[in-house]
């Protein structure tokens, strides 16, 4: 039975440009206060463009229209428990919107003066510390702008040290469980990939790791916990192989919403990891950016991290540039300077104990996932998990329903599906992240929810496979889309 | 719950981190604050920046007035509390507007294609440049020093890892524009793109279609950029260029001490399947209804992974949403008034302050104050002014060179004061 959603009205929206009609505005501008300028006198004729052709010209009621409307067909936190898997979806408090926008800081400009810029300089040294703190590792930088983007940095770290030692070395090792962004940034940063083969509790294959570390690998990149929501519990084990060899361990830092304040990558081994603020420090996804991809370091590779670093004088902060290690800049300014503020905001909301407290309730909620869903859905690695479980379609697929079917089903149900597919070594992955967000309510809902799916897969598959029913959109054409791209109005 | 987890207390959640592994003792951080200490707190450091000057401030942050509607529209929750559109049944809003973004952006910049946005102008350009590597199978940039000091340094970092060589080619010291015969004698058979800025760093205008025209006889591609979005407003699109990688900060994008910007990266449609990160496409649902989905995905990380087109997974969405809703604000007669406001108080400051180049100008132009500008920056601060740029950091082959913005937002008065102070 559906008991989180009914259907209501949904208002139909064209695009704006077929909104449009000449001579319509929305905005306002002030009279000039000097001379009027002759392009084509200034610029010279032939730079002049005549219009911009095609450009929509709507009035202020009907933007603001036009943008609600299209926002009721999404889904969002703000409406419900968003399970995907290795995303972090949890609520995004507005205490973080509210300090970000204050004038002070949303208006200040990368290049004002130092010493008008001491409060953003001093969110950003604070967000460093706390960091520094909560992963136990030396250094951080906050200038990559998302979590692939921290990869790559982290990466280009790895390279610049093993190049002051002499020999950048060859390849990245990469479990075959990793997210795609893993091999990507190494074949970015230069590195061929090299996949690591789990064992069969979904591990790390210490014995067969230990046979491909040599002295062409650069790096390890890990996640932790793992995309099953596993620990590695060999994760100290697999840092001595590495190191022993000359080479290193980078932490992909999807998952540290499982961690905070009860273990930390820097205890355990690891010399580089990125964190993303937009998982687990609050920061809003909104739809797909911006993030925050900030790079903690231990001690060895800090003189290679990107410039400027922030350094404390006597009495006051202070851009240092004279960094000759440093691999340079991985982005223009300083970071994501506005996610910063939220996370910053965040972390100070929660301080030490309620960080921990959120860890707690983020683990509990998986497990009480897992408990409650296996006797409907099969679990390929049966054993306690972190902050996410991984069940596989198995026993569906009997039936001829798949992960992607059984995920568009939950949208009838009023929930954003889990991650299909993914990992990657599970068959049919339903990959489920509930964060410490959801109350036992929500989760009921949602357990509830999908033991009525299981039971439809009994009764009437057919409806899972032409799911969802009750969405304005049904089930969309992703093939032609892609067959004949059609990527822009005309 | 824990209870029907089988566990006796919360620690045994953890039971599976090895003992040395756990943290033994709690984090090093304060406990929480209540809502209002929150505020209190941000509010006292944004006290401590800059509040109340006026600045003429540019170099490829902008300041432009930032319309009420783009917040409002911003925080509807369905748009910043969702994630990346996967599920398009339940993502049409989203979709529907990246698509309005994508279209947008071709009509802005004269290409055929454009993706659902970059980190920032910054990163967008080693990306581009990675893009021109794959096309033409070459590996050589030759980048404008006339562009971004930052963007280049990007590049730099990126290309260095890469087997990707990266030259810089010189501008002119009169004009302050591209120094064509630099460049030509840069371009070989070995040249995969040719990279410039316009506006350029210096505020002045470049001849595109030459730089494109001179790339193409040596088989390169031209790669386009620009830091000033609002420039389009007026001037002639990069029609001839392959690829345009630009930043769209100027577009209601708050100056923020630097980020989150949005980034936007848009080629010819041939290039279309070499483009990275994220596409919207057109489509119908099983009804026969209009439907948005992302497409094409075959060139991401999640589905190529080693063979990806680039590693980009997270871009910049809402940022991206909010240049989306100013564009339609403003609208194809906005954006033009809007430049021709920011192109009529440049030049009334260059009517006052002389610009050290002789090229066209849009809203920023290079000056060399007559006393040192440490001096000149010191003086003005004291009015509650933020003068220009020092240009000696990055060029200091160009002295005592300051670089000046004025935008609509720019009230003559303080362009006066301005003046008399560098005089």
């Amino acid at each position: 039975m559906i008991r989180k959603v009914r259907q209501h009205l949904s208002q139909n929206e064209s695009l704006i440009f077929e909104r449009s009609s000449p001579g319509k505005i929305g905005y306002q501008l002030p009279d000039l206060d000097v001379p009027a300028v002759d392009a084509a006198a200034a610029l010279g004729a032939a730079s002049v463009r005549a219009e911009i052709e095609g450009f929509p010209e709507v009035s202020e009621v009907e933007v603001i229209r036009h943008f609600t409307r299209l926002s009721t067909w999404n889904y969002a936190i703000d409406l419900g428990m968003y399970p995907l898997g290795s995303c972090t979806m949890k609520y995004n408090p507005r205490i973080n919107e509210a300090v970000a926008r204050i004038e002070g800081l949303a208006w200040a400009h990368p290049y004002q003066p130092e010493s008008l810029s001491q409060g953003a300089m001093e969110v950003i040294g604070r967000l460093e510390a706390a960091l520094c703190e909560i992963t136990g590792l030396d250094a951080v930088t906050l200038q990559p702008a998302a979590g692939a983007h921290g990869e790559l940095t982290g990466i280009l770290l790895v390279r610049a040290a093993l190049e002051a030692r002499g020999n950048p070395r060859k390849k990245i090792l990469v479990p075959d469980s990793a997210h795609g962004t893993n091999p990507a940034t190494a074949g970015i940063a230069g590195y061929s990939v090299q996949n690591v083969a789990s064992n069969d509790q979904g591990m790390i294959d210490i014995e067969h790791l230990a046979g491909l570390v040599d002295d062409d690998v650069a790096a390890l990149m890990v996640t932790n916990p793992n995309t099953l929501g596993v620990f590695e519990s060999n994760i100290a084990q697999a840092a001595e192989i590495l190191h022993s060899k000359g080479a290193m361990i980078y932490m992909d830092g999807a998952n540290m919403n499982a961690l905070v304040g009860v273990a930390r990558p820097g205890d355990f081994g690891v010399d580089v990891m990125h964190i993303n603020l937009h998982k687990t420090f609050s920061t809003p996804h909104g739809g797909g950016g911006p993030g925050g991809g900030p790079v903690a370091v231990a001690k060895h590779l800090e003189p290679y991290l990107p410039v400027p670093r922030l350094k404390r004088m006597k009495d006051a902060l202070a851009w240092d540039f004279d960094r000759p290690g440093s691999i340079g800049k991985v982005k223009a300014f300083y970071g994501n300077f506005g996610v910063m503020v939220r996370a910053l905001a965040y972390i100070l909301a929660h301080g030490g104990p309620g960080l921990r407290n959120a860890t707690v309730d983020a683990v509990l909620n998986a497990n009480y996932i897992r408990h409650k869903l296996r006797d409907f859905f099969d679990l390929p690695y049966d054993r306690p998990n972190m902050h996410e479980v991984v069940f596989s379609d198995d026993r569906q697929a009997a039936k001829g329903v798949r992960t992607g079917d059984i995920a568009k089903r939950l949208i009838d149900y009023g929930f954003h599906p889990y991650t299909v597919s993914f990992p990657l070594i599970v068959h049919g992955a339903l990959m489920i992240e509930p964060t410490e967000t959801e109350s036992k309510d929500e989760l009921d809902l949602f357990i509830d929810a999908m033991i009525s799916i299981a039971k439809e897969v009994d009764e009437q598959p057919e409806t899972l496979k032409n799911a969802p029913h009750m969405t304005r959109t049904r089930r969309v054409d992703e093939v032609t889309a892609a067959r004949k791209p059609i990527l822009r109005w005309k | 719950m824990l209870a029907a987890c089988g566990l006796a207390s919360a620690d045994e959640l953890f039971s599976q981190i090895p003992a040395e592994a756990r943290l033994q003792r709690p984090l090093a951080l304060a406990d929480g604050i209540s809502e209002y200490e929150i505020v209190d707190y941000f509010k006292s450091l944004a006290a401590q920046n800059a509040n109340g000057y006026a600045s003429f401030l540019g170099a490829g942050v902008y300041n432009h007035y930032r319309p009420v509607v783009v917040d409002t529209v911003v925080s509807r929750g369905e748009f910043l509390t969702s994630y990346t559109p996967y599920q398009s049944e339940i993502s049409q809003g989203t979709l529907m507007t990246i698509f309005e973004f994508q279209t947008m952006v071709c009509q802005l910049t004269g290409m055929d294609v454009a993706n659902a946005s970059m980190y920032d102008g910054s990163t967008a350009i080693p990306e581009a440049a990675m893009m021109a590597e794959r096309i033409t199978g070459r590996h050589k940039a030759l980048v404008a020093r006339s562009a971004h000091p930052e963007y280049r340094e990007v590049l730099a970092t990126y290309a260095r890892n890469q087997g990707m060589q990266i030259e810089e080619f010189g501008f002119d010291r009169a004009t302050g524009q591209i120094d064509f015969a630099d460049l030509e004698s840069r371009l070989d058979k070995g040249t995969a793109c040719v990279i410039i800025q316009s506006p350029n760093f210096f505020g002045i205008v470049e001849d595109a279609k030459k730089a494109a025209a001179m790339a193409h006889a040596a088989g390169a591609l031209l790669v386009f950029t620009f830091t000033e979005a609002a420039s389009l407003g007026i001037l002639e699109p990069p029609r001839d260029a392959d690829i345009v990688a630009g930043e769209l900060q100027s577009f209601a994008i708050s100056p923020s001490y630097g980020g989150p910007f949005a980034g936007i990266m848009a080629a010819k449609e041939k290039y279309v399947r070499q483009l990275p990160g994220r596409l919207v496409g057109e489509s119908k649902d099983s009804e026969g209804n209009r439907a948005f989905c992302l497409t094409l995905a075959t060139r991401e990380q999640h589905i190529r992974r080693e063979k990806a087109t680039s590693n980009i997974c997270t871009n910049q969405a809402l940022i991206a949403l909010m240049a989306t809703v100013y564009m339609e604000l403003y609208g194809k007669r906005g954006l033009r008034e809007l430049a021709e406001q920011n192109l009529a108080k440049a030049h009334y400051l260059g009517s006052k302050v002389k610009p050290l180049f002789s090229g066209p100008y849009f809203n920023e132009f290079a000056a060399v104050p007559a006393k040192p500008v440490e001096e000149i920056n010191a003086q003005l601060l004291e009015k509650k002014i933020i003068g220009g740029l020092p240009l000696a950091k990055f060029y200091p082959e160009l002295g005592n060179a300051v670089l000046l913005c004025a935008t609509e937002m720019t009230k003559r008065a303080d362009m006066d004061t301005l003046a008399e102070v560098m005089a």
